[in-house]
Formats: C-alpha cells, structure tokens, sequence
C-alpha cells in the first residue's frame, strides 16, 4: 500500500496536530459502521417480516386438511379454507392486466422513444411518470363509478364490478410502470444498432421491431415483470372494483364475473378475524402462497434480466 | 480532378449542415468511379463521415439537419422527392467502424437484410449465406459453425460479417466507415484483401482508420479539412506529390 502511506505522510507534513487526524478516522469510522448497520437492517427487516409471515402462516397448513385449504371453497365461518378462488382469483385478474398492459405499454415506449419528435418526448415522458403517483384508491374509484357502470351497460350484465374492470384498472396502473423501464430499455439500445438495420434497407418500423425491441428483449422483460408485481400485489383499487366473490372463475365468462383475490381478501378480513383463530392463519397463509407467487415470477424473470450482461456486441 | 471512365456517383455542390447552424461540409464536388476503391480521408470533423452517411441517407432522421447540393447515384437524384429510401439502402451498403452482429445467429445475421426485403425462399437464403460469407472471404471459417451465435466470432469475423450481410443485398456500392479501427493488423489485411477482391464487382467508398491505411488500399482518393474537399487525386498521387500544402502537412503528420 504505497500510495495511502504516502498520502498519510503528505497528510501529516500539511497538517501536523496529529489530534486533527484522529477525529478525521473517527468520523470515518462512525459514517462506514452507520451505513453497515443501516444496509444490513434492511435485509434483517426483510427476514424478520419473512419469519413472522411464516409464524403466522403455517400453522394452517397444519391445523386444516390440504384438501380443505386448496378446495374450491372459501367460507371462513363454516372453517372451509379453500384458497384456490382466490388465488385463481388474482391470477386471471393479474394475466389479463399484463394482456392488455403488454402491447399498449411496449408500444407507447416505442412511440416516445423511436417515433415520437424531441418536443413531444419532452411533454409525455413526466406526464407518464405523474400517471404513476396518481393513489390506487383514486384509480379503485375512477373504477367503481365510471368503469364498472359503463361494462355493465354494454354487457347488459347483472354488475360492472368483474374481473375484467379490475383488469382494466390493473393494466392501467401497471402503465406507467411497463412504460418508463421499457423506455430505458430501448433507450440503452446503440444508435449503432439503429443505423445498421436502416443501412440494410429495413424501413424505420422494421428497424423498430426487428433491430431495437429485440435488442432490448431483456429490459421489455423487467419491465412486464415489474408490472406484473405491481398488478398482483395491488389490493386497494381491486377490492374496490372486482366484486369481491369467492367463486372458482373457471367458467369461460368468468372474466366477465366478479372474483376475488387474495390481496382483498386478507384487506377485507384482517381487521375482522379473532387473532389466533384458524381463520387468522390462513389469512397470512394465503399471505406466504402470494408471497411464494412472486418469487416464483420474480425466479422465471432471472434469467432474462440477467441475460443482458453476458450479451456481447453491445457497445 | 482525375479523369472519370464511369462515374458512379456525382457529388455536386454538398453543403451540410446540423441544428447548431455550423456547416459541416461545404460545397463538395467530386465524382465516386465505379469498381474502384475511392477513399475519403481526413483529420475528425472533416465532414467525411458525414458525407458517406448522405450518400445511402443515413441523415435523413437526424434532427434539425439541412443539405443543400445534389447526390447522384447513375444519374438518378437520391434526395429527389418520392425515392424509395429503403430501396436506395439497399442499393447502397454500408458497414460501420464497429463490428456489429445484430442478436441472432450467423446466418441470421447474412439473412437479415434479404429477409426484410422479402426474400422467403430457403434454397435462395442458402445461396445468399453462402455467397456473402464466400465474398467476405469468410466462409471457409464459419462454414461448420453457421449456427452459433453471431457474437462467438472474433472482432476481425465480425467486421467480415457485417461486410457479408451488407452483400447479402446484392447492393451496387459499399460504403465502409473505419472498418478495421477496432482490429489488429491479421484481421485488418484480411479486411483489406476483402476490399481488393470486392473491387472488381462493387464501387467501394473506404474511410481508412490511418493514412497508411488509406496509402495501401486507395485507387482513387479525396483529402477533406474541416468540411472542405481540399484535393483530390488518382491513386497515391495525392501521399507521393501532393498538390496542396494542407495535404502534404497532414500526410507527412505535421498536424492532425
């Protein structure tokens, strides 16, 4: 360690009260062990609601049968735990969100990155970040009184409230989301890559969608992940707009009909339930299955996001 | 100015300019011989790789541009209103200083262009892989391999792909931007020996990385200063004798 010793001499020949550079290493000292303890509580406060989660969690897959808690009932006061309404519950609501988020969020970014003059990029790109800060709760209401009369009008449906509102106000809060990192995506793509496709005579769309969005692959890919958690952990607006009926949504209008997810359903009965009961429980069991979900989607997006530091050719 | 047996492009008065309102080239008249390496040369910001992206309008979706002057390629106006911008490109190939393999595999890469230019047939592709990579004098390394990802081939392969999937086009004219600045000297002569042998079917634009560069491989060539066409001559005339004392300063490296 050359260079430190040297710098300690310059140090002590500018400075020579040699009490000025013990403070200095004390400070240091105190500023690196305070940002140690500040990183590393952040992942003991992820463990630690990790455990209670499980504390909670397990003891009903041990107090009710399996058959129980996956069967197709959920009726808490007769003690049927079945979970799988509510978890199919959250999936269709969450696919068909990113359904209908997927090509309209890839193709606003492609817009405001590829097509889009200077001036207008400038005008859209905060107003989809303000789009994101708008509460979910506004959005759960926009839904109830708008949305939801106007489906049940031109369904001639019994109720607006189905999964397909909460779909629809999903993908739209998941917007912002899918928009702004797909952006970025395509916006790390070289210039390089853009005049190569137009050099071989692809016009500009073709050089859109076969040079830059597959170059960009990878971030597109985070980027409907990242929407994807927002839509399947996002409780509020959905508890307001899908109706909120624990029914297997197998039927082939199910996407027409009310459901709930599992979300709403630990938010609209958490506050209700005897703490210690079964029913308690299996509110945070159904927390660890949502919990297991994401990882799982988080697990499958891995390889994707990774994929872009081991692409080569990249400049 | 050296006597034309064919022109192949006419550069007639090109003056360019970006939004900040400087010109980058100004009043550029010279005529590009067919099957013949031409080579621009000159210290950065001469306008010389300005010049070789007007030519297949590469500029066109730069913003805030202007260019005044006229390009033709046989005769025929490029900027003319109604031209078939595509169809230029690929008439008119360009390979960049950066070997740049597009994701995909090698055959990929070659079928790309054919490709969006609706070329469906499987017979035909092979026939177009196998005659780019032949022509880039690439095939004979990557004939067993043609499968594997574009990306696996060394810095000198790569560059002769790019070379290769600009052929695949079968365009009239190839535009090379510093081909070999991100090669060592084995890949550069074998660049370079590409050029030679491309020479016979294609018009050949070449900005060389070095003057030595531009000394090896010019049949024709055009010395640039700051958006200026300052001489231009056949084959080394212009590195033996120049004409022009900015020439001669900058090719015996008195500046740049």
């Amino acid at each position: 360690m050359l260079i430190p010793t040297r710098l300690a001499r310059l140090r002590k020949i500018r400075r020579p009260r040699s009490s000025s550079v013990s403070w200095g290493r004390w400070t240091e000292f105190l500023i690196e062990s305070l940002i140690r303890i500040l990183g590393l509580s952040t992942i003991g406060f992820v463990l630690l609601i990790f455990l209670f989660l499980l504390k909670e969690g397990v003891p009903v897959f041990l107090r009710v049968t399996p058959a129980n808690l996956f069967g197709a009932r959920w009726y808490p006061t007769f003690d049927l735990f079945g979970t799988m309404p509510l978890l199919l519950g959250s999936v269709l609501v969450t696919v068909t969100a990113i359904a209908i988020a997927l090509p309209l969020g890839v193709a606003t970014a492609v817009f405001v990155r590829e097509v889009a003059p200077g001036w207008a990029r400038e005008i859209l790109k905060p107003m989809i970040e303000v789009l994101a800060g708008i509460p979910s709760v506004v959005l759960g209401f926009f839904g109830m009184t708008l949305v939801a009369p106007l489906i049940r009008t031109t369904l001639g449906a019994p109720t607006g409230l189905t999964a397909f509102t909460g779909a629809l106000i999903l993908a739209y809060m998941s917007l912002p989301t899918i928009i702004s990192v797909a952006e970025d995506a395509l916006d790390a793509v070289p210039k390089s890559y853009r005049d190569a496709g137009l050099a071989m005579g692809a016009t500009q769309w073709q050089t859109i969608w076969r040079v830059v969005v597959p170059a960009a692959r990878s971030g597109i890919i985070t980027a409907v992940m990242l929407g994807m958690g927002r839509a399947i952990g996002e409780t509020m607006a959905v508890m307001m707009v899908t109706g909120n009926a624990a029914r297997l949504p197998l039927s082939l209008d199910a996407i027409f009909r009310p459901v709930r997810t599992m979300t709403a359903t630990i938010a609209a009965e958490m506050g209700e339930v005897a703490q210690g009961s079964t029913h308690y429980h299996a509110l945070f069991g159904i927390g660890i299955i949502l919990f297991l979900v994401t990882f799982v989607i988080n697990l499958v997006a891995a390889p994707a996001i990774f994929a872009k530091r081991r692409r080569g050719g990249l400049r | 100015m050296p006597e034309q047996q064919n022109p192949k492009i006419n550069i007639q008065d090109v003056t360019y300019e970006y939004d900040d309102g400087k010109p980058i080239l100004r009043h550029v008249t010279l005529d590009v011989t067919a099957h013949a390496i031409t080579v621009f040369f000159g210290p950065a910001g001469s306008g010389k790789t300005t010049l070789l992206r007007l030519i297949n309008r590469l500029n066109d979706l730069v913003e805030g541009s202007r260019m005044s002057g006229k390009i033709l390629l046989d005769g025929r106006d490029i900027y003319a209103p109604g031209s078939n911008v595509p169809e230029l490109r690929r008439r008119v190939g360009m390979v960049f200083a950066l070997p740049l393999p597009l994701p995909g595999t090698i055959r990929e890469n070659v079928t790309y262009g054919p490709q969006l230019a609706g070329v469906r047939d499987r017979v035909r592709l092979e026939e177009v892989v196998e005659r780019s990579l032949t022509q880039a004098a690439l095939w004979d390394e990557v004939k067993d391999r043609l499968d594997t990802p574009a990306t696996s081939l060394s810095g000198g392969q790569q560059q002769r792909l790019c070379i290769a999937r600009s052929l695949a086009l079968k365009p009239d004219v190839l535009l090379l931007d510093e081909p070999t600045s991100g090669l060592d000297p084995i890949s550069t002569a074998k660049v370079e020996e590409t050029l030679f042998q491309l020479r016979e079917h294609y018009t050949i634009i070449v900005i060389p990385h070095s003057v030595q560069q531009a000394g090896r491989v010019a049949d024709y060539t055009a010395f640039f200063l700051m958006g200026e066409l300052i001489e231009y001559g056949t084959g080394t005339a212009l590195f033996t004798s120049p004409r022009d004392r900015r020439t001669e300063d900058y090719v015996t490296g008195r500046f740049g």
